[in-house]
């Protein structure tokens, strides 16, 4: 669905809700060790089989920076056009769990090492600037197993130190759409700087939400909620729906929003609470004495700018002026690194607007059938180009190209090598073409005699009745040229 | 033979070095004066056995070469041993064996010594009088109603009664130097930094440094330089090259200068304390040091401030102690919450528990601002206090303590008067600088007293010098008539 204009509001008999959202987004940064200690933060390990003594919290252990994961931090933050706050502190975030072993997590609080920044999103209504508020890094706690025994909580601490970024928008995000177009745009930028994968199966992106309503036109923000730790983009949409339903019947009936924070059954899409502003805990931030603050030079900065890929933003433009593309192209082409990647890689022998097409129309329908990536593609971006340069020089027809396009993502095979095996080549030689086109004329001398006396609707049957003759094969320009000849006879 | 009870460290490292004496002996001779020992209770754990062999492992080496060949030696309970049974004097950590050593520690092993056993100390070194720990009060070989001073407490009563010829301690607010003043013997608080925090169980994480026991300041010397080092799985930790104290040691200090601060001449201080720093005052002039009185104002804020810093790092240092991962878990509860409950308030002393409540409180919303942050803000003023004060001196002398030993039981019923002892020793560590404690006479009762001297941070060869000359105009003699045995 296409909207000219942005219209997400939650209505009712007499009102017009407006819904301001803003998103704390968890993303696990790529790196082989966690943020304070040397163990591997490899997905999907044996339970407890990557844990250090650091991790485990061992009396005497002490965290010990991984300057990698500064770097990833950084170059996210100039990924997202923020300021880099050239010196930070970490501090501990106390409470007790069973799976946080030291009884404080270590994150950023007053002092974080990415400041105000901003994302653009591309919306059917237009380009949206959503803004950073800060970025900072803290170390995910472990995992809490419940349902492996009736009476026993289990603790797997393979996850316990590994390195989050938190990255907290401003309320700037206005409906469900907007927060998907938020995530996906953050994840495609990240992605591009090989800073998070982004895999929220795995759990490399979460988002803590936070939720408010007010009557269209008010200035101040209502009392929010936040909704804690959603895993997916759909039950994100899911749980702004109906967490800003629940706030405007509230206020609707006359009462007030509490503000707390809440949780989001998947199964029943509602939101529940899970502890009142009373109930929050104190945290009871203060600097970690066990690391000095977090010092960084201009000049390490400047370096990491200086080999910083080129982001989605800027492809997209690049793409918009060299190939004279559409934007919406340019974005379905950039939303992803490895498309662009390899839409660059077929262009560069094949001409460009057959190739958007068929990467964007025939490609993605079948990588989206059967549901694999454009890494994993069947159809390698050499054989599509091969494929288009058939094509371009006539050596099939559009038609035929998709019988060729289908069988090269069955087979894998390059198209030549289908083409010679399938005899699919076109039919150009100029003397078995006007043998087949005379044999249709002759055939139907009739329909000749009404096209000659000016029936030219006519025109269109006799190419079909020749490409059928031809079993599609005939190359429609000759055989175009050899029928107007005729015809003129 | 020689009497080994009444040589220094240095020269049974000579008698060593000249196969006067092997490892073997003097480990024999230190278990046999341990075994005679026990009544003072210095002890947590022995690990003969290992010594033993330790020991004769040495003694078949070839290469004496290192600085504390074959030496038999006693640690402070805090440092992390590998295999051997590490409590912090807590019940929390009764029965806690590390799979690792602590890097201070390591460095001990890499210069020869071999480890004796583990010293009793406060809980998580949190005290003044070495009566907080879970396995019992530690007696002062001075005098048997005597505390021998805290948190390294059975480490100054293990030293001054010959259970080991040095010993290693910690000092987040004293607890090396006032043992040290109240035994007789000399203990040295490092620059923060100097020594490694890895594998040290920690109390309060910005105070904390290891540091030196030991007879005398040659000795103290040879220690500092055997443990520390920069090590870079301690953040805080002082990258530099390692220092020859023991080599680099003399007295000649003629010309330095050295500042007297009047804030530190209390109310109601003992008049021998009077005495004692101006014998040590003459006997500086006499040395050809000039004496420069300067003033360190915020010092009178300096034992508040530390009782806000170093109970609130503690309340988080000690979250980690909650029966699920290793140490003590009490069986009682039906949920998490009351394992923690139960397993903390079972596993924990008073004196920890106080300081958890203190600091908990200090950090907690609405009251962090008024404590903490103040307290951080003050902290930068005593440590500016000093930095200006060496603009003009080189040393600073004062009194170790504001009293001597005092008796078992007297200030256990009352923190405050505890924490009143401290009030030399703290402003030093808030300051992160160095200073040395040394015996430098007696009370009328005849108890040991100490003088300490701090110096700028990383100045530890020229404070040992100081003290090196101190030392020997000053003579001390430590009357022990091995009552126990």
């Amino acid at each position: 669905m296409s909207k000219e204009k942005f219209d997400y509001f939650i209505k009712t008999e007499n009102n017009y809700w407006e819904v301001i959202i803003g998103l704390e987004v968890h993303a696990q940064v790529i790196s082989n060790s966690k943020l304070f200690s040397g163990s591997s933060t490899k997905f999907g390990g044996k339970p407890n089989t990557q844990v250090s003594l650091v991790d485990s919290a061992f009396p005497g252990m002490l965290p010990v920076i991984n300057k990698y994961c500064i770097e990833q931090a950084i170059k996210t933050g100039l990924g997202l056009n923020a300021k880099i706050n050239l010196l930070s502190i970490f501090d501990r975030k106390n409470y007790f769990y069973a799976d946080l072993p030291a009884g404080y997590q270590i994150s950023q609080y007053k002092n974080p090492i990415v400041g105000e920044g901003s994302v653009t999103l591309d919306m059917p209504y237009g380009t949206k600037r959503v803004g950073i508020e800060r970025l900072h890094l803290e170390q995910d706690a472990g995992k809490s197993i419940h349902d492996l025994n009736p009476d026993n909580t289990y603790i797997d601490l393979n996850r316990s130190g590994v390195a989050l970024m938190e990255i907290v928008s401003k309320p700037d995000l206005r409906s469900p759409e907007e927060v998907n177009s938020y995530i996906k745009k953050l994840r495609t930028i990240m992605r591009y700087l090989g800073t998070c994968d982004g895999n929220m199966q795995e759990g490399s992106l979460r988002a803590d939400v936070n939720v408010s309503v007010r009557k269209k036109g008010e200035k101040k923000f209502g009392t929010r909620c936040e909704i804690k730790n959603v895993n997916s983009i759909r039950f994100m949409e899911m749980a702004i729906e109906s967490e800003a339903k629940r706030q405007v019947e509230i206020l609707e009936s006359g009462k007030k929003i509490n503000q707390e924070t809440r949780l989001f059954d998947t199964k029943k899409n509602e939101t529940r609470s899970m502890r009142s502003k009373e109930e929050a805990h104190d945290y009871r931030y203060f600097p970690d004495p066990d690391l000095l603050p977090l010092q960084i030079e201009q000049s390490f900065v400047d370096n990491l700018k200086k080999n910083l890929p080129e982001l989605p933003d800027q492809k997209k433009d690049r793409f918009i002026k060299d190939f004279k593309i559409s934007p919406y192209e340019a974005n379905v082409l950039v939303s992803d690194n490895n498309i662009s990647q390899y839409f660059e890689d077929v262009i560069k022998n094949s001409d460009v607007k057959l190739a958007k097409n068929w990467i964007i129309v025939e490609l993605f329908a079948v990588l989206n059938k059967k549901n694999i990536d454009i890494k994993n593609s069947p159809v390698s971006s050499k054989n599509l180009a091969n494929l288009i340069n058939l094509i371009s020089s006539g050596e099939i027809s559009g038609k035929i190209a998709k019988q060729v396009f289908e069988l090269m993502v069955n087979t894998g095979d390059e198209p030549s090598k289908i083409i010679k095996e399938k005899g699919l080549k076109q039919q150009s030689d100029p003397k078995e073409l006007e043998k087949i086109v005379k044999k249709v004329l002759d055939k139907n001398t009739d329909k000749v005699q009404q096209f000659k006396s000016g029936k030219e609707k006519l025109y269109g049957f006799f190419v079909g009745e020749i490409m059928k003759a031809s079993s599609g094969k005939a190359n429609p320009k000759l055989v175009n040229d050899i029928l107007k000849k005729e015809l003129k006879k | 033979m020689v009497d080994l009870n009444n040589i220094s460290l240095t020269e049974i490292v000579k008698l060593v070095k000249l196969k006067k004496v092997s490892s073997l002996e003097l480990t024999n001779h230190y278990i046999k004066n341990i075994e005679k020992g026990k009544k003072l209770n210095c002890f947590i754990t022995t690990c003969f056995d290992e010594t033993i062999k330790n020991s004769k492992t040495f003694d078949a080496k070839k290469n004496y070469d290192t600085l504390l060949p074959g030496i038999p030696i006693a640690v402070k309970d805090l440092f992390c041993t590998k295999d051997v049974k590490t409590t912090a004097g807590s019940k929390i950590l009764e029965n806690f064996v590390p799979t690792y050593e602590s890097t201070v520690t390591s460095n001990l092993w890499k210069e020869g010594a071999v480890l004796l056993g583990k010293l009793n100390c406060d809980e998580f070194a949190m005290g003044s009088s070495n009566e907080t720990s879970f396995f019992g009060k530690v007696i002062n070989p001075i005098e048997k109603n005597l505390v021998p001073g805290g948190s390294s407490g059975g480490s100054s009563s293990a030293l001054a009664a010959s259970f080991t010829p040095a010993t290693i301690g910690t000092d987040t607010g004293g607890s090396i130097r006032q043992p040290a003043s109240f035994t007789g013997t000399v203990g040295l608080k490092p620059t923060y930094g100097l020594c490694s925090r890895w594998g040290i169980v920690a109390f309060a994480s910005s105070l904390d440094q290891a540091g030196p026991m030991t007879k005398n300041v040659e000795d103290c010397a040879l220690m500092l330089e055997a443990i520390s080092s920069y090590d870079k799985k301690d953040s805080t930790s002082i990258n530099k090259k390692k220092e020859n104290y023991s080599k680099n040691l003399n007295k000649n200090i003629k010309g330095m200068k050295i500042g007297i601060p009047k804030e530190y001449r209390v109310d109601n201080m003992p008049k021998e304390i009077e005495q004692l720093w101006s014998k040590g005052i003459d006997i500086l002039k006499k040395s050809g040091v000039k004496i420069i009185d300067i003033s360190l104002p915020h010092t009178k804020y300096a034992l508040p401030t530390y009782y806000i810093v170093a109970p609130a790092e503690a309340s988080s240092n000690l979250a980690r102690y909650d029966g699920v991962k290793f140490g003590y878990r009490s069986n009682k509860g039906k949920n998490l919450i009351e394992m923690y409950e139960n397993t903390r308030g079972e596993g924990f002393g008073d004196e920890v528990k106080r300081r958890v409540l203190i600091g908990t409180y200090v950090l907690s919303s609405g009251y962090y601002d008024a404590y903490y942050l103040k307290a951080q803000k003050v902290r930068k003023l005593i440590k500016k206090d000093f930095d200006n004060s060496f603009k003009k001196v080189d040393a600073i002398l004062t009194p170790s303590t504001p009293s001597s030993a005092f008796k078992i039981g007297e200030k256990t019923s009352d923190p405050i008067s505890m924490y009143l002892n401290d009030i030399f020793t703290v402003p030093v560590n808030l300051a992160g600088l160095p200073a040395i404690s040394l015996p430098a006479g007696q009370d009328s009762k005849g108890r040991p007293l100490g003088l300490q001297l701090i110096s700028n941070s990383l100045d530890e060869q020229r404070m040992l010098n100081i003290a090196f000359a101190i030392e020997s105009e000053i003579k001390f003699k430590q009357n022990l008539n091995r009552w126990w045995e």
